[in-house]
């Protein structure tokens, strides 16, 4: 535990918060140091430890492929580019099976969403306290700061902004792909003349507002689902983390039980992190797939 | 968890991530994975092409053996058709060869015969004049009679 008074209470919302960089509501900007400072820092505010973990661990998937990739022989492969090559094969299997129009987009695209989305997943598996002890220490010795106050949160996926960042940045592309694909009048077609049609053009009015009702929450359900499942997951699997955590501090007999309900959870949440990424990197797939799909006539 | 710029902050991070990943890892890579199964596959083919003019070149010398076989045979057999026939030849040589030097054996036992008869009749006077002379114990006009002794040497024969 970190803090020598804390109580259950605070470890776990102290656990919860992120390190929020932010403008303060008088106007200067600096790191928040409680909770009530980073909400009330409102939108501009950035959440450092989500996207210091994101892009570190972005990059070092990309460095990963991209020395890989630079050195990638068409003869027997390494080791490397053995692993390297299978979850390619893995990623453009998946968009070959689901994805039926021609973009080669697609398919790097569901390769950096799975690798990405597994790797900031897997940070769910180191124990909970290790980086937030260390940021701790880090931010008291070398920046000065309060160690009560110093948060960090390890997995990004756990934080709303991220997995909505990257559920945005799809939603934005299906929506480019419908444009392009079906043009202005092809998507909006989609989103009025469905699900009720009607050969009667005054019944048919009657049903543009009711399918576009419709349509557009289904539309809208898409991303927030993406991005909702992803979160809902990974935070509950965290908060799990945390929950055993705390057996530790509750004498011999529940630390050890602890143990071993931490190893059980996660090695079970291997499992969670990978069919996370796969879930979110497939209807990445298949909505791109519904984008390229050109309605047939009614 | 409050929703604020990270979220902007992920979504370009996120598409600067993908974009790299279109741009520079996912070509090289998905170029060596299907230039690799090119290879196989041409490798395979060759392979195949490979055991099948093998095929192929097994069964031509297999032909080729067998024509050379019977072509040996048939030298063979005409060499033992040859040789027979020189055998045939040298035999006729020999038996002409054999007549002629019989022949000449012949001709010449003849001329032995005769020379010896000739010589045996000249003989034959002198003793009949020896003879002649002793019996008539006088010189006998040789000259006178020769030609009554030459009738009866004539009659030698």
């Amino acid at each position: 535990m970190s803090g020598e008074a804390q109580t259950a209470g605070e470890y776990i919302k102290h656990h919860l918060q992120n390190l929020t960089y932010g403008k303060f509501p008088d106007g200067h900007w600096g790191l928040a140091e409680t909770a009530e400072q980073a909400k009330e820092m409102g939108f501009m505010a950035i959440h450092v430890d989500t996207m210091f973990w994101s892009i570190f661990l972005g990059v070092a998937f990309l460095w990963l492929f991209r020395k890989v990739a630079k050195t990638a022989t068409t003869g027997v492969p390494g080791g490397l580019q053995n692993f390297v090559e299978m979850v390619v094969e893995f990623a453009d299997g998946s968009v070959k099976g689901a994805f039926n129009g021609r973009n080669p987009f697609i398919a790097p695209m569901a390769l950096t969403i799975f690798v990405w989305i597994f790797l900031i997943n897997a940070m769910d598996l180191i124990p909970v306290d290790w980086l937030p002890l260390a940021a701790t220490f880090i931010g008291q010795h070398v920046f000065g700061m309060d160690p009560h106050h110093v948060y960090f949160k390890v997995v990004p996926s756990t934080d709303p902004n991220a997995t909505f960042g990257m559920a945005l940045s799809v939603f934005m592309l299906t929506l480019y792909y419908s444009f392009k694909k079906k043009g202005a009048i092809g998507f909006a077609s989609e989103l009025t003349l469905h699900p009720f049609s009607s050969d009667n053009k005054v019944l048919q009015l009657v049903f543009i507002p009711i399918n576009f009702m419709l349509e557009f929450v289904a539309l809208i359900a898409k991303p927030l689902s993406l991005s909702l499942r992803l979160y809902g997951n990974m935070f509950a699997g965290e908060m799990i983390f945390i929950l055993i955590a705390l057996m530790y501090g509750g004498g011999w007999a529940i630390g050890i039980f602890g143990g071993f309900l931490h190893l059980g959870w996660a090695i079970f949440h291997i499992l969670i992190i990978t069919l996370q990424a796969y879930i979110f990197m497939v209807l990445t797939i298949v909505y791109m797939d519904l984008a390229y799909q050109v309605p047939e006539e009614h | 968890m409050n929703i604020n710029l990270t979220l902007i902050g992920q979504s370009i991070t996120f598409a600067v991530f993908v974009w790299f990943c279109y741009a520079y890892v996912w070509p090289p890579l998905i170029n060596a994975l299907t230039e690799r199964k090119k290879q196989i596959a041409d490798g395979l083919a060759a392979a195949e092409r490979g055991q099948h003019e093998q095929e192929l070149a097994e069964k031509k010398a297999t032909e080729r053996l067998k024509d050379a076989k019977g072509q040996a045979s048939e030298i063979l057999a005409q060499a033992q058709k040859r040789a027979t026939e020189i055998v045939d030849e040298a035999k006729d040589d020999a038996r002409t060869e054999a007549e002629r030097i019989k022949s000449g054996a012949d001709a010449e036992i003849e001329q032995e015969v005769n020379r010896a008869r000739e010589h045996l009749r000249q003989e034959v006077v002198t003793l009949a004049m020896a003879g002649a002379e002793k019996v008539l114990k006088r010189e006998v006009d040789a000259t006178a009679h020769a030609s009554t002794l030459n009738d009866l040497a004539a009659q030698l024969k």
